[in-house]
């Protein structure tokens, strides 16, 4: 079966260690965390993990049905790329001089439709939201002027479809077992 | 106008409801009806000690010699009883120690809650004397687990332990208890976990997938069930005859699945997976429907997924939604607790007979019995075989015993032998394959249904795993009758080398001590037996007994347990010498 990219959401409780039982199990399956995400959601005091793996349908099956099962586990889904609208942010940090000396990366600053976050007498700060072959691609653009600094976050996703947590929340309460 | 003296009552009244944290441990424990615990004392549990010291009428603790005694002793207990086990241990090698029958409990779905000692709250983190990271290390291989590190936690959390532990699919809790929370005193108030909103410990029944369930089921020729523990941890031995018995579908057993039906049922035709019977195996694969209830389809069982059952259509009853189509796919999964599911199924059956099909089975058992079977339980040969030793205690027990098994060529002979007619009676670790297992869960399922005849049944390696725990047998005149099949060697292993690696035994022979003065050191009756001729009158006097008692038996060396399905082979090449 072919590999592809996968985006898991799960939804949990905003618990010390959760983090740990969920990554103990892509580890135990030899898989690999590509891109890792931990917020709040759009439910009071139930946290989302957006989690990117590059797997088969199989496992990422498996895998999901294994967070499910988790006790403190609302619920998981799986989405492949075109089922949600995701993106990642980045930040790269870079010589003050170079925005002066290089007319370039002024002009890669337009076309990558980022911003300056700051800018200081040594450095200045773009950062730059988008998929992730955009971000690669600018930063393929300015590694040869020399980038000081960089850091890419894991992805945030919607999926397009809906994700009924609401209504699962409340079949769960205590007097409904 | 409130007196003085009347105040101070009442200041006195509140007062008496705060208790220590280590106090409401044991409060917890005797709502949650637990009498009796398993454990090992040290620095980090001592508050909690101290107050079973206080307690010790209404709470047994039993000493065990090691923490992973405690842990497989619970774990008998808990599967001869259908109860929770609880073990209990102090922070550092304690709670590492625990790590093995927490992993045995996770993968063979035992309901236990372990309580670790930790170090105070402020010395987390600084590699303080006996700490060690045991949520992080357990996390794996419990169902659950919480460290407390403030007492007024104690109740709930050990309220939800105890509920998640027992519920849905059960399985090992650990709860992690700093010291500072032991000591520290809380109003206490004890309520029982009714839910947990994230978790749904069982799926509601759907009729859709029950009515076609059932469809296929009257529809098939050649239908055949493989049952598990599910319908054990369900309760629900009596909805699986009654179907098995309304549609006269042929049924098999997983080891976990063992003694839920009596083995004389004439539809219960035996064991599958790699030493099973030859007819469950080699017919899996000419069945058209395979009815898997309460089964996980673990690799022991099905050999090569590429070549299992593929001719079959397959319905799978189950009550974790994350074992449907993780190693075969089901054509219909009917989700939920199978003594519901099994009891909304069995009104929709046609009653039928399946001659023909279970004839099939007969011819199978025919050369089964002829090559292996026969051999094994009356041989004509001078060494004695595991399978006559089995065959005696089945005798002399009137196949009523609780029989606990280790690891290795003599657990697979005892299941494949023993014979049972009452459920919960084949103690066994199947999916971990503790060695180490036998002696200790003997113990806890002794207690658990003191009853009940137990009868461990142990080979040389794995008895000297945890043999030390013929001190708890000694200690507290705890009658488990102990045998072990003593061939000399790891004999599994060795039987693999054989077989697969040119007869080179590479660390598999073993230099035994005598056994016999070992038991004698510890008070227990003791006797070997190396001749045929003295087996029977042995195992008689051995179960006629109300004593702990010790037989060794020196069976011959070089056996092999067959028949077998070789690692990754398909269940239909089982190889039957």
């Amino acid at each position: 079966m072919e590999k592809q990219w996968f985006t898991i959401s799960v939804y949990s409780e905003n618990n010390v260690g959760l983090l740990n039982r969920i990554s103990g199990i892509f580890l135990k399956r030899h898989i690999n965390i590509e891109g890792l995400n931990v917020s709040k959601s759009e439910i009071d005091n139930v946290s989302k993990f957006t989690i990117v793996v590059n797997t088969t349908d199989k496992w990422v099956r498996n895998i999901v049905g294994q967070i499910e099962k988790q006790i403190e586990v609302i619920k998981a889904f799986y989405h492949t790329d075109d089922e949600t609208i995701y993106q990642e942010s980045a930040l790269f940090k870079i010589d003050s001089a170079l925005l002066f000396d290089e007319r370039q990366i002024q002009n890669i600053i337009k076309e990558s439709n980022s911003q300056i976050v700051t800018v200081a007498r040594e450095f200045f700060v773009l950062a730059k939201s988008g998929r992730r072959n955009e971000i690669d691609e600018m930063h393929e653009q300015l590694k040869p002027f020399g980038i000081m600094q960089f850091v890419r976050s894991g992805r945030i996703s919607v999926s397009k479809e809906e994700m009924q947590i609401t209504a699962m929340l409340k079949e769960f309460q205590p007097n409904h077992n | 106008m409130e007196t003085i003296k009347e105040k101070k009552a009442a200041t006195k009244a509140q007062s008496t409801l705060k208790i220590s944290g280590a106090e409401a441990i044991i409060h917890c424990l005797l709502a949650e009806g637990v009498d009796l615990l398993y454990g090992y004392p040290g620095g980090a549990i001592m508050p909690v000690y101290d107050e079973l010291y206080k307690f010790q009428d209404k709470l047994t603790h039993i000493l065990t010699r090691h923490e992973q005694g405690a842990t497989h002793a619970a774990q008998g207990y808990a599967r001869v009883s259908g109860k929770v086990g609880v073990a209990m241990a102090t922070s550092g090698p304690g709670a590492t120690n625990l790590v093995t029958g927490l992993a045995d409990a996770q993968i063979d779905s035992t309901p236990m809650v372990c309580i670790t000692g930790q170090v105070p709250r402020h010395l987390l983190g600084s590699d303080a004397f006996q700490e060690t990271d045991i949520i992080g290390i357990s996390t794996p291989v419990t169902k659950w687990n919480y460290q407390i590190t403030n007492a007024s936690e104690i109740p709930e959390i050990m309220a939800k332990a105890f509920y998640i532990a027992k519920s849905g699919r059960p399985g090992p809790v650990l709860v992690d208890i700093t010291k500072n929370a032991q000591f520290d005193e809380f109003e206490f108030s004890y309520e029982k976990c009714k839910g947990v909103r994230s978790y749904n410990p069982a799926p509601k029944p759907n009729l859709g997938s029950i009515e076609a369930a059932a469809e296929l089921i009257n529809n098939a020729k050649k239908p055949f069930i493989v049952w598990g523990q599910g319908v054990i941890l369900g309760q629900a031995e009596e909805e699986l005859k009654a179907v098995i018995e309304k549609s006269g579908i042929p049924a098999a057993w997983t080891i976990m699945g063992e003694s839920a039906i009596p083995t004389s049922h004439p539809l219960n035709v035996g064991m599958v997976g790699m030493h099973g019977n030859y007819g469950p195996n080699v017919l899996t694969n000419e069945c058209d429907l395979l009815i898997a209830i309460g089964m996980r389809f673990d690799d022991r069982v099905t050999g090569n997924l590429e070549t299992y059952a593929k001719q079959a259509k397959v319905i799978h009853f189950e009550i974790d939604p994350a074992e449907i189509n993780k190693n075969v796919i089901a054509d219909v999964a009917v989700l939920g607790n199978s003594k519901e599911t099994l009891a909304l199924l069995l009104p929709l059956l046609n009653v039928n007979k399946h001659e023909d099909w279970h004839n099939e089975f007969k011819k199978k058992h025919q050369i089964e019995f002829d090559t292996v079977i026969k051999n094994d339980i009356h041989p004509t040969k001078p060494g004695l075989t595991m399978g006559e030793v089995i065959e005696e205690i089945n005798i002399a027990s009137g196949n009523k015993a609780v029989i606990v098994t280790d690891v290795g060529q003599h657990q697979m002979i005892a299941c494949r032998y023993a014979k049972f007619e009452q459920s919960k009676s084949n103690i066994t670790s199947g999916g971990l394959g503790t060695m180490g297992f036998a002696l200790p869960a003997a113990i806890g399922a002794k207690m658990g249904a003191m009853d009940r005849e137990v009868v461990a049944i142990i080979g040389d390696g794995g008895y000297q795993m945890t043999i030390q725990e013929l001190g708890v047998i000694f200690q507290h005149n705890v009658p488990v009758k102990i045998v072990v099949l003593n061939n000399e060697h790891l004999g599994m292993v060795r039987q693999w080398q054989e077989l697969f690696f040119d007869r080179r035994y590479a660390s598999t022979i073993m230099t035994n001590p005598d056994f016999v003065k070992i038991a004698e050191g510890y008070s227990i009756e003791a006797k070997r037996v190396s001749e045929r001729k003295d087996l029977k009158a042995t195992i008689q006097e051995m179960i006629a007994s109300d004593k702990p008692y010790f037989l060794e038996v020196k069976v011959e060396q070089e056996d092999n347990v067959f028949p077998m399905i070789p690692s990754g082979a398909s269940v239909s090449d089982v190889r039957l010498k």
